[in-house]
């Protein structure tokens, strides 16, 4: 079955809770490169190309490019109703913050380990920034 | 993040629930960066994009309640009034323009439209704490004036503007302002497109550290458009928000000074040879074009003189554009005195309140243009527009010919 649970410490920047699988991003991310109508990841030769964010719990690298489109892509996807569940971030940079609070996306960074160790695509992740507590059940074998 | 309780009640919806959002930025950035406690802001400029997102931003604050402490000024989005009557755009493109200015009209910031407000209308003393946004304004306001302000994005610099404060991080400590690595440069630099230039060649060097720039010779001071430029390219190439150029700018009267001690060896030496092969690797190759596109950033009056003198009285080629961005300012004293008159009569127009990036311009997509700015080349590449950079002499003789060489 599913698995031991295991909780991790972090840090909130947005509040709020989001639960979802895995979806892990080793580089970062311009949100403006992401199709709004499905949250799918366009930007050529991404590691998620391909890939939707939609409901899944994102572990990001980092964000990339300009404010202005960062900024948008998160607002576009919001409208939508094509956000990340929550964003769990390795190095926090102040665009992607800014993006993160204009849309209420769920956010935490400095997890007590490194997430990318912590958590794998398809493990189902349970995000409570208020409580500033990561839940992960690894996914089911076979 | 220590909070007063004046900075705790606004947090807690107590002054509206847009004073709340704008503080909830606030202390996230706060918080993501240890800042220890806010700080207050004399000024903020907005750099708006007319984009749905950050005028959403905006609502949202007014449509709290929120109204800025600190008027911010704003970048450009586009001249509804004149830009209508010449190019077509769709219902929804000008509902968005008319709503971005009703949106910053009501939160109460400086309707300036112009994105470079440290050469004019919005300019900070040395050591003044601010929160600029806009790619080339950063680099200017911190660089050249010695103020203090972190690499904004439109929505965190309209969040310092409603709430007055920002929180103590990044480039208002003394520590994060020195020197990161030293660049020579050989080359020659002659003119705001030779400076832009150089601006792009070490900003992909860069990445987001803060360079210091030793000159061989300088044998005549850079103009402030040329410093303007410099940055402005840093910032789109790289993520450079500061730089120094020693014996030049304030905080660099010396090498040592730059570095806060220890002067590294060079990392990067740039000759006139690097520079020409950056234009030629950034820009299309030449041919007939049917939009010569100027400012960006916005042109100064005294860049609308130069091309009266360069163009000597000839005519822009039949079927050819030649637009120049300026602020309103600018626009205003080109009117008083002639150069928008004299311009217009050889098919050159000025429009002030305007960037490249935006949807009024589409009708030139699909075709070449030709511009004296690599940042302006980059982002109309996203809207399906490539480019020919070229240093100004050469856009006024493509605009005459009606092809670059």
């Amino acid at each position: 079955m599913g698995g031991e649970v295991r909780s991790y410490k972090c840090r909130c920047i947005v509040k709020g809770s989001g639960c979802g699988e895995a979806l892990v991003s080793r580089e970062p991310m311009c949100f403006y490169l992401c199709d709004p109508e499905t949250g799918t990841v366009i930007e050529k030769n991404h590691p998620l190309q391909g890939k939707s964010l939609a409901g899944k719990v994102l572990v990001l690298q980092s964000g990339k490019g300009s404010s202005v489109v960062q900024v948008d892509g998160f607002y576009q996807l919001w409208v939508k109703g094509n956000l990340p569940a929550a964003i769990i971030v390795r190095e926090t940079e102040p665009v992607l913050v800014s993006s993160a609070v204009v849309v209420d996306a769920v956010m935490v960074d400095r997890l007590e380990e490194d997430p990318f160790e912590a958590i794998g695509d398809g493990d189902w992740v349970e995000v409570d920034a208020e409580n500033e507590i990561v839940r992960v059940r690894g996914k089911r074998q076979g | 993040m220590f909070l007063t309780d004046e900075e705790k009640r606004m947090l807690d919806g107590q002054s509206g629930k847009g004073v709340m959002k704008a503080m909830e930025l606030l202390v996230a950035l706060g918080k993501a960066f240890d800042a220890e406690r806010m700080i207050p802001v004399t000024r903020a400029h907005v750099a708006l994009s007319g984009q749905e997102g950050d005028t959403y931003w905006c609502g949202l604050l007014a449509d709290g309640g929120a109204r800025c402490k600190v008027p911010p000024t704003t970048n450009p989005a586009w001249d509804v009034a004149s830009l209508t009557k010449r190019y077509e755009v769709t219902g929804p493109e000008l509902e968005l323009a008319l709503r971005t200015v009703e949106v910053y009209r009501r939160i109460g910031a400086q309707l300036t439209f112009c994105c470079t407000p440290g050469l004019a209308t919005n300019v900070p003393n040395f050591g003044e704490h601010i929160a600029f946004s806009e790619s080339s304004a950063t680099p200017y306001v911190n660089s050249v004036l010695g103020a203090r302000s972190n690499r904004e994005s439109s929505v965190s610099a309209l969040a310092a503007a409603v709430v007055g404060k920002t929180p103590l991080y990044g480039l208002h400590l003394d520590e994060n302002r020195k020197g990161q690595f030293l660049v020579e440069v050989e080359a020659p630099l002659e003119e705001p497109y030779d400076w832009g230039m150089l601006g792009w060649h070490v900003g992909r060097f860069a990445g987001s550290r803060v360079p210091v720039f030793s000159f061989r010779s300088l044998e005549t001071r850079p103009s402030p458009e040329s410093l303007l430029y410099l940055g402005a390219e840093l910032n789109t190439s790289g993520a450079v928000p500061m730089y120094h150029i020693a014996g030049l700018t304030p905080e660099a009267p010396t090498l040592e000074a730059a570095f806060g001690g220890k002067i590294p060896g060079a990392e990067l030496v740039v000759t006139k040879d690097d520079l020409r092969r950056q234009e030629e690797a950034l820009s299309e190759k030449a041919g007939p074009v049917n939009l010569v596109m100027l400012g960006c950033p916005h042109y100064s009056y005294g860049q609308i003189r130069e091309v009266e003198r360069l163009m000597q009285g000839r005519h822009v080629r039949d079927g050819i554009a030649f637009w120049i961005l300026t602020s309103f300012d600018a626009l205003e004293l080109a009117c008083r005195s002639g150069e928008r008159e004299r311009l217009a009569a050889l098919g050159v127009d000025l429009v002030a309140d305007t960037c490249i990036d935006e949807p009024c311009w589409k009708s030139f997509e699909g075709g070449l243009g030709v511009t004296d700015s690599p940042k302006c080349a980059y982002y109309r590449e996203r809207r399906g527009q490539p480019f020919v950079i070229r240093r100004l002499s050469e856009c006024v003789e493509a605009a005459v010919l009606g092809e670059a060489r």
